[in-house]
């Protein structure tokens, strides 16, 4: 069996309250994976639907949008791991491919959060931790994140200045992304505002400027077997690595709260399939669902040592012109997180940057990339290494 | 014969909002109210487990026994939240936390008398019982 190449990716614009239905919100990412690997939906052997449930009324996504798609008597399948379910989706397509039961999969997130009120979600996304044991304390995702911050900074001495340098990062990117929700400026001087919205804290220690924007969009990656992505593409992306994993869902049944363990064992897999090192990968999109997510991703994948992620953002060495750049398309905090759409819109960055597509975010000429995506409260973890 | 078989639902007693009340270590309602907060054990292989579960994910028995969490243990982290979830808005502020007791964590709130200005992770706290308003059952982080 020989590799396993991207051939197409779109997205849809990410944005608040999109004016259409889920199915019509999946063709936008859908069109323009479709237009980008210049095939028509009779060459694709299987469809991946992936979103996390409970936000729409439609139940088992999957059949309708095969037949709204035009995927139909194709087989199709859901999968949901929360935040990090694309990712899961393009593992699995990996393996129908590799398996030589298809060779030519699609694989479509997508989330339309604005259905429900912020409030509502925030409920909805706490009941993605424990909800046994720690939901009825009343808990929620920015919570969660805040109580890993809060070790981060006892451990190792992180400030709250630290995770808002994250978030001008974040901001300087999602500004030039005309696909992010979330395209305003955001200055360091503004989390000490008491007027400015960025200041305003959710979960201390984290502030609303540390918090991801929720939104709605789709994004959709297509994927071939090494004959076909030759054959239909001139600039295939290749899977050189994969890695997945899982831990318990209960904080009391952990025992890292600086780090995430998924992203972790996630990306030692990942490096170990691909015979690579945090040193070669020229660019990332990490999971910064939260500022201290991202501070986390770059210990836990090896771009620095644990406590020393600070430094990185202090010394901009993960913006463009840095030593590794990481989420210059915005990240989750501007370019927006619609849950189930995201990891396949973070795999469409990184594969226009390793095509040379990627416009005013161009980073200079990398050669691999990386991608992590977390699932629920490091619950789950993907880690997908790409390569021209 | 024909009758509806009862269900036994104490756990939906716990918590500001319980989201299941059905559970078969619904015997932990019970202890809370006898003012004790438990784990519990495995007989078979001696695991201990903190939350308690019907099942030892080990050696596949399940056969438990309950301990009562005592002592002092040591806030590894908190996070004191200013907006909540619906169904928890008329506990703003509270904060959640996490206590390590050395064998097993507990996961939980922090006592809404202690002041922000003296939480600081590390120090030594207790879990304590605690009744809310409506009559539902918790427990509570106080300094120990």
């Amino acid at each position: 069996m020989g590799k396993v190449g991207i051939i197409g990716v779109g997205q849809s614009a990410f944005v608040r309250g999109y004016p259409g239905s889920i199915r019509e919100l999946a063709f936008e990412g859908f069109k323009e994976a479709m237009q980008d690997a210049q095939i028509t939906s009779k060459d694709i052997g299987a469809s991946v639907i992936c979103s996390a449930p409970e936000y729409d009324k439609q139940r088992s996504p999957a059949g309708v949008f095969a037949e709204y798609l035009g995927l139909t008597p194709q087989p199709t399948v859901y999968v949901e791991t929360l935040c990090s379910s694309s990712s899961m989706g393009v593992r699995l397509a990996y393996t129908l491919i590799k398996s030589g039961l298809h060779d030519i999969v699609a694989v479509i997130g997508f989330q339309k959060m604005s259905e429900i009120s912020s409030a509502e979600s925030q409920e909805r996304m706490g009941r993605g931790a424990d909800i046994q044991w720690e939901s009825p304390f009343g808990t929620m995702m920015p919570a969660y994140y805040a109580m890993y911050a809060r070790r981060h900074m006892a451990k190792y001495g992180t400030t709250s200045d630290d995770l808002a340098l994250i978030r001008v990062k974040a901001a300087t990117y999602g500004q030039i992304n005309e696909k992010a929700v979330y395209r305003k400026p955001v200055t360091f001087e503004m989390f000490s505002d008491p007027e400015s919205p960025m200041s305003v804290p959710v979960a201390s220690p984290l502030r609303v400027g540390d918090c991801c924007a929720n939104a709605d969009g789709s994004s959709c990656v297509i994927l071939a077997n090494e004959e076909k992505a030759k054959a239909f593409s001139g600039k295939p992306v290749w899977i050189l690595g994969m890695g997945a994993a899982s831990t318990a869902v209960n904080m009391a049944g952990r025992d890292l709260f600086s780090g995430l363990t998924v992203g972790q064992d996630a990306g030692e897999q990942a490096y170990r399939m691909a015979g690579m090192t945090p040193k070669d990968i020229d660019i990332a999109e990490v999971h910064d669902c939260f500022t201290i997510a991202e501070i986390m991703a770059y210990e836990n994948l090896g771009f620095a040592k644990p406590g020393e992620g600070k430094e990185l953002i202090k010394d901009k060495e993960t913006y463009k012109e840095g030593s590794i750049p990481v989420n210059i398309d915005g990240g989750l905090l501007s370019k927006g997180h619609p849950i189930g759409a995201t990891g396949g819109s973070q795999i469409r960055t990184i594969v226009l940057q390793l095509r040379g597509d990627a416009g005013e975010m161009q980073v200079k000429d990398p050669e691999i990339g990386l991608v992590h995506n977390i699932g629920g409260v490091g619950l789950y973890g993907n880690v997908t290494i790409l390569g021209r | 014969m024909g009758t509806k078989k009862e269900m036994d639902v104490r756990f939906g007693e716990f918590g500001t909002v319980s989201f299941t009340s059905t559970t078969k270590v619904n015997d932990f309602i019970d202890r809370l109210k006898q003012g004790k907060v438990s784990g519990n054990r495995c007989k078979d292989c001696g695991q201990i487990f903190f939350p308690p579960r019907a099942d030892c994910y080990k050696c596949l028995a399940s056969n438990m026994e309950w301990f009562d969490v005592s002592g002092t243990a040591k806030l590894m982290t908190y996070s004191r939240l200013e907006y909540a979830p619906v169904g928890f808005e008329n506990d703003l502020p509270y904060s959640i936390a996490l206590l390590d007791y050395g064998d097993f964590k507990v996961f939980g709130r922090i006592s809404s008398d202690l002041p922000e200005n003296e939480i600081e992770v590390g120090m030594e706290m207790k879990t304590a019982v605690n009744e809310l308003p409506d009559g539902q059952l918790n427990y509570v982080f106080k300094k120990a």
